[in-house]
């Protein structure tokens, strides 16, 4: 089991977060005080490498538009990162590659870091959440071809070493890409891609052999995800090997009423609104899901998990804290839920939660609670067919 | 439910199913609905089939119309319908569109307008005239919802939809609609910049018309247009937003008829 330490980077000093209509896409960026943002972005970075001391992971995601995430760029904490750890391993989860609009950056950039950190990168691409549509421009209704059809382009950049090649696809158009740097990695970095309760998205990523990660789901939906990508996992020789990954919240605390109090903390997240007109931008879900949002089907339901409280969000595996041996014991029932899992990306930081909480929080965790779940077998198909 | 008789069908152009509704009795006349295809189901239409025999297409990706990939926008489009006029052997006929579709008969007509006897376009989207940081369109896709509502309707209230009501097909080609709207309209922004350097093609009779209260796209872009096809004329329909010819069809229905006799 490898275990990541990760946070969105938030800006909490906000209005109260009832009075904001949408946290996300147009929040006015007066409400960003350069000197506090200063401050965050340091701290933040400082607590990563304190992550790397502690022997975690770090992941990085990226946001645009929104005091949830001040990370408008991964690839430029990652390089900061890739300087200023030893041995931690870097994911970013992930590009969004969809909005981003040219693969052959996203390829050139991800080789530079993974040869300035000597080989410790893992390289996430993915589609953009909806709401992200919208500070990027990108047509909603077909992220997933760009997604896949920058993916394949990435992954030629990568592993073509005899000069030039042109590419002109759907979405881009190169005359001679010849990327310099090469990734450190061999044959190219490990691939994740994210997902939910798109099937075929899980099984495509499956069968590459590259990595699936979930967010802040519950276990049931959780276990129907990684089984789809067991049942169609193919060992494609990629450095580190495929798995699947999983995030919840995570606080460890020295007593029971010390936990409770971080992850109340840590639920901010949970809390902040995005505006109806950016959660869902046409065709970026298909039609089906779009008729049963149209019949009424899913109204409410955001708010109703809002009001949720800790011991529910605990209940579902969304949420895990306690005392460190508590915190051991519910990765390991999680695991037991879902079949197995190989990542264990923790949000160990959010909203208010402090420097001093989170360093505490991160260095219980590494010291008392992953002793306990390091040796959690991985969980990808035995019988795993080598790569074509 | 159209009290006209009504046939639906489908025909093969440019390699793609698009579905036609024939509806009425009487000369042909070309009816391009709007993104929302309210029209199909208002008065007016019915009355209008007294008169002529409508011929409503739906768009690739719009009703039961296939949406092949490579047709990514309104240009696009206007070549298939050309397609379709040729296929149905449309000579001499009057083209009425609305919001999309008179963008699309816009287009068509810059092209080759040897078919149209005359052009209507209500409130059509299609050209940008104001500058960088400016919108000749308001953005329906970043306003809140009842924003939005204001802006399209005179009163509102003609405007709510009750789709738990509705049966589940229907919602399919809504939901439908709407995102093919979005995969022909998104960028740029509901308009072709090419367009407004072709309108100086169109021969065809051409009026405008507009609801004075149409706040998601202003009177003034209507003249703009109106300036840009040679001789074309503007007519205004107070009390109305975005569809005049739901929210006042008396009024519209006069200035069509003027229009068209």
């Amino acid at each position: 089991m490898q275990a990541w330490h990760f946070t969105e980077m938030p800006y909490p000093h906000l209005p109260p977060l009832d009075d904001i209509p949408s946290i996300r896409v147009t929040l006015p960026n007066k409400y960003f005080d350069p000197k506090i943002g200063a401050d965050l972005y340091n701290r933040y970075l400082d607590e990563h490498v304190i992550a790397d001391e502690l022997g975690l992971n770090i992941m990085l995601n990226e946001h645009h538009q929104t005091a949830t995430c001040l990370d408008a760029a991964a690839p430029l904490m990652a390089a900061i990162l890739a300087r200023q750890t030893k041995n931690a391993r870097i994911c970013i989860l992930g590009n969004p590659i969809a909005n981003r609009g040219d693969p052959i950056r996203v390829a050139e950039e991800m080789a530079m870091i993974d040869c300035i950190s000597r080989g410790r990168l893992d390289v996430g691409i993915v589609r953009g959440v909806p709401y992200e549509i919208f500070a990027a421009n990108t047509n909603p209704t077909q992220t997933l071809e760009r997604l896949w059809e920058g993916v394949d382009l990435v992954v030629k950049a990568w592993t073509s070493h005899d000069g030039p090649f042109n590419f002109e696809g759907r979405f881009t158009h190169k005359r001679a890409v010849n990327i310099w740097p090469r990734p450190y990695q061999q044959p190219h970095p490990q691939i994740w891609i994210t997902g939910s309760s798109d099937k075929e998205n899980i099984k495509k990523v499956a069968s590459l052999g590259y990595v699936f990660a979930t967010f802040l789901q519950p276990y049931d939906k959780v276990k129907e995800m990684f089984d789809t990508y067991r049942a169609n996992y193919v060992d494609r020789g990629l450095p580190t090997g495929g798995g699947v990954a999983y995030m919840p919240l995570v606080y460890t605390g020295d007593s029971d009423e010390e936990a409770e109090k971080g992850a109340q903390e840590l639920t901010w997240y949970l809390k902040s609104k995005t505006a109806a007109q950016f959660r869902n931008p046409p065709g970026y879900v298909p039609v089906a899901t779009n008729v049963k949002a149209l019949q009424g089907a899913y109204s409410g339901r955001t708010d109703a998990v809002r009001g949720q409280g800790l011991d529910y969000l605990r209940e579902q595996g969304v949420l895990v804290y306690g005392t460190p041996d508590s915190v051991a014991q519910q990765v390991k029932r999680f695991y037991r839920l879902v079949g197995g899992f190989d990542h264990l990306l923790m949000m160990q930081q959010s909203g208010f939660l402090d420097h001093k909480r989170t360093v505490r929080s991160m260095t219980l965790f590494a010291r008392e609670v992953y002793p306990q779940i390091r040796d959690l077998p991985r969980t990808v198909a035995q019988e795993a067919r080598a790569s074509a | 439910m159209p009290t006209a008789e009504t046939k639906k069908m489908h025909v093969t152009v440019s390699g793609m199913k698009i579905e036609l509704e024939r509806r009425g009795r009487g000369k042909p006349l070309l009816l391009l609905y709007g993104e929302e295809a309210l029209e199909t189901e208002a008065p007016f239409l019915d009355e209008l089939a007294q008169e002529y025999e409508l011929l409503i297409p739906s768009p690739p990706g719009f009703g039961t119309s296939e949406r092949p990939d490579w047709i990514t926008n309104v240009d696009d489009i206007a070549y298939v319908y050309l397609d379709l006029v040729e296929k149905l052997g449309i000579t001499k006929a009057p083209v009425l569109g609305f919001s999309l579709g008179g963008w699309i008969a816009a287009e068509m007509a810059t092209k080759d307008d040897s078919f149209i006897s005359r052009l209507v376009l209500v409130a059509p989207y299609g050209i940008k005239v104001s500058g960088p940081t400016e919108r000749d369109i308001q953005d329906i896709w970043t306003l809140n919802p009842k924003e939005l509502m204001a802006l399209k309707w005179f009163d509102p209230e003609k405007g709510k939809r009750d789709f738990p009501s509705m049966p589940e097909e229907k919602l399919a080609v809504i939901a439908r609609n709407s995102e093919s709207l979005a995969r022909f309209c998104w960028e740029p922004y509901m308009h072709n910049p090419k367009l407004k350097h072709r309108l100086h093609r169109i021969k065809a009779p051409t009026l405008l018309i507009w609801g004075d209260n149409d706040g998601l796209v202003k009177t003034d872009y209507g003249k703009a247009y109106r300036d840009l096809i040679p001789g074309a004329a503007i007519r205004f329909v107070p009390n109305a937003g975005h569809l005049p010819h739901i929210e006042q069809p008396r009024t519209f229905m006069e200035h069509l008829r003027d229009f068209l006799k």
